[in-house]
């Protein structure tokens, strides 16, 4: 099995305090990863590391074959303005970036990729709808719906599941369930340990530096998850470093 | 109603060129100023305004009520704040509204003591509040001309504009535009105010960069409506402020402006989309 992404003695944090440390690791090509850890691990902080718009402090992430534009990102709380006057339709279109860049048109083809990703993700028939009139389960829908469209080989979610609705997470978890068959790489980092053994066959857990990385049912155990909060306890001092990370 | 409308256009070549001028501001400025109100840095541009005084004040200094040395003096000093408050806000823990007000400030002061140490109070209100009623040529062709890079540049830059907009995060995810974005943009707001601030000065030429904006937001739902809507209540300003300052011998700078007040206060009433009255309305449907 080759690697997608190799972590070799990473630490990143934030104005010098580390929020991940000394990870050394590596995420299989096509494999579909749960990143899970008390808050204040580091998780999303790994995925910003990985984007590239953190700067690791020591050591480093390589991507084997993978170039920045064949990784797509979808944050935990994204800074779409969601009174910005664009449409479903608009909001998914942008998912194309990579093929239309800032001049290209979008072409007959591109509309039809457009309408089967809006299929994919239930929302056909929202096309005109204001993205400022969307509840929250749907604004997801329509983001998995941009990412759909990036194509992107390693796909990166950070609690892509968090406050919506069970109908849409399964829908949803669908969706990242077709990307594995694929042959894409997926992490998520998740909070949920039901979600994460029932559709997450490989872990990374977390407490600032690595618990466990393997097959979910051997790193999901009860002994790991006590020793990740015993971790992440330690490093919640006085300067508070973890939930700066969590930030 | 020839009297009313037509008469003082037809008979004073001073009043047509004050309406093209306020014509060529009102397609090039309201546009950016749509952009600045969806990126809600509608106050921005207010700073940016004021931090342009020093730069014409310099040029007014070198060579007095010159066209071009007073254009070139505040595109420095635009750029300057705007490059300033940027590089401060990445290297030190000031957000970005705070430096940018700090720079402003510094510049609006320095601005004022230039040129009231050196000129006529006359000359400083020349500065703050325009001269749309003695637009020469040369200041013709350079606010048409502004208007027509400002148009062509929104044009080409159009796309990964909405997407910074929009969803800054993204865009820098997928591409490195962001940046490039971001200061094309600030050069485009500069350059209009500079344009704006010969016919209706440093302190209204915001007002018909803003004031239509926010007017239009209340018109149209989509970007390319906004904009519309925004152009045309600003022509609409341009003339009916115009009209105004002729028939009762007002300050033409701030009657255009004014009347750009006027409608939005209108459209905060009785606008379509989010206005007042519309809201009080019982719904249609759920769908909008």
């Amino acid at each position: 099995m080759t690697a997608a992404v190799v972590f070799q003695d990473l630490t990143l944090g934030y104005e010098r305090l580390p929020a991940v440390q000394n990870l050394q690791t590596e995420i299989a090509d096509g494999s579909l990863t749960a990143i899970v850890g008390p808050n204040g691990a580091g998780k999303s902080t790994l995925l910003k590391g990985m984007t590239g718009a953190l700067a690791p402090l020591a050591g480093n992430v390589s991507f084997e074959a993978l170039r920045r534009d064949d990784i797509a990102y979808l944050p935990q709380q994204s800074d779409i303005d969601r009174s910005f006057p664009l449409t479903v339709m608009d909001l998914v279109a942008m998912g194309l970036w990579r093929e239309i860049g800032p001049f290209g048109r979008i072409s007959g083809r591109h509309q039809d990729r457009i309408a089967s990703a809006i299929a994919t993700v239930g929302l056909t028939g929202f096309e005109t709808r204001p993205i400022g009139s969307l509840s929250g389960g749907q604004m997801q829908r329509t983001l998995f719906a941009r990412l759909l469209l990036q194509d992107a080989r390693l796909v990166l979610l950070d609690e892509p599941f968090a406050a919506i609705d069970a109908k849409t997470m399964d829908d949803l978890i669908s969706v990242v369930r077709r990307w594995h068959g694929e042959g894409r790489t997926v992490l998520a980092v998740l909070h949920d340990a039901e979600t994460v053994s029932a559709h997450f066959p490989q872990t990374l857990m977390l407490a600032r530096e690595l618990v466990a990385h393997g097959p979910t049912e051997k790193v999901l155990t009860v002994e790991n998850q006590f020793r990740a909060r015993q971790k992440c306890e330690a490093c919640v001092g006085p300067t508070h470093t973890c939930g700066r990370a969590a930030a | 109603m020839w009297d009313l409308f037509f008469q003082p256009f037809a008979d004073f070549g001073f009043m047509r060129r004050a309406l093209m001028g306020c014509f060529a501001i009102s397609i090039g400025a309201t546009p950016v100023g749509v952009f600045l109100m969806l990126r809600r840095m509608s106050l921005t541009g207010d700073a940016m305004a004021h931090a342009i005084l020093p730069g014409a004040a310099v040029g007014f200094l070198v060579s007095g009520l010159s066209l071009g040395a007073m254009t070139i003096g505040g595109l420095i000093a635009g750029m300057a704040v705007a490059l300033l408050s940027g590089f401060v806000t990445r290297v030190t823990a000031l957000r970005e509204d705070a430096s940018l007000a700090a720079f402003y400030l510094i510049s609006l002061a320095l601005g004022v003591l230039i040129v009231s140490t050196r000129g006529s109070n006359v000359d400083l209100m020349h500065v703050l509040f325009g001269t749309v009623l003695a637009l020469d040529n040369a200041a013709l062709i350079l606010l048409c001309s502004i208007a027509s890079v400002s148009v062509l540049t929104l044009a080409v830059l159009f796309r990964p504009l909405v997407l910074e907009c929009a969803d800054p995060q993204f865009l820098r995810s997928v591409s490195g535009f962001s940046a490039v974005t971001h200061f094309t943009f600030l050069t485009l707001v500069v350059l209009n105010l500079v344009g704006g601030f010969h016919a209706l000065g440093t302190l209204m030429a915001v007002g018909i960069m803003i004031l239509p904006a926010a007017a239009a937001r209340f018109w149209a739902v989509s970007i390319g409506g906004m904009i519309a809507a925004a152009i045309a209540v600003a022509m609409l300003s341009s003339l009916i402020g115009l009209l105004l300052s002729y028939h009762y011998s007002l300050p033409s700078g701030p009657a255009i402006i004014l009347v750009a007040g006027v409608f939005y206060g209108v459209s905060l009433v009785a606008g379509p989309v989010g206005g007042l009255v519309a809201r009080g309305l019982p719904r249609r449907s759920l769908e909008i």
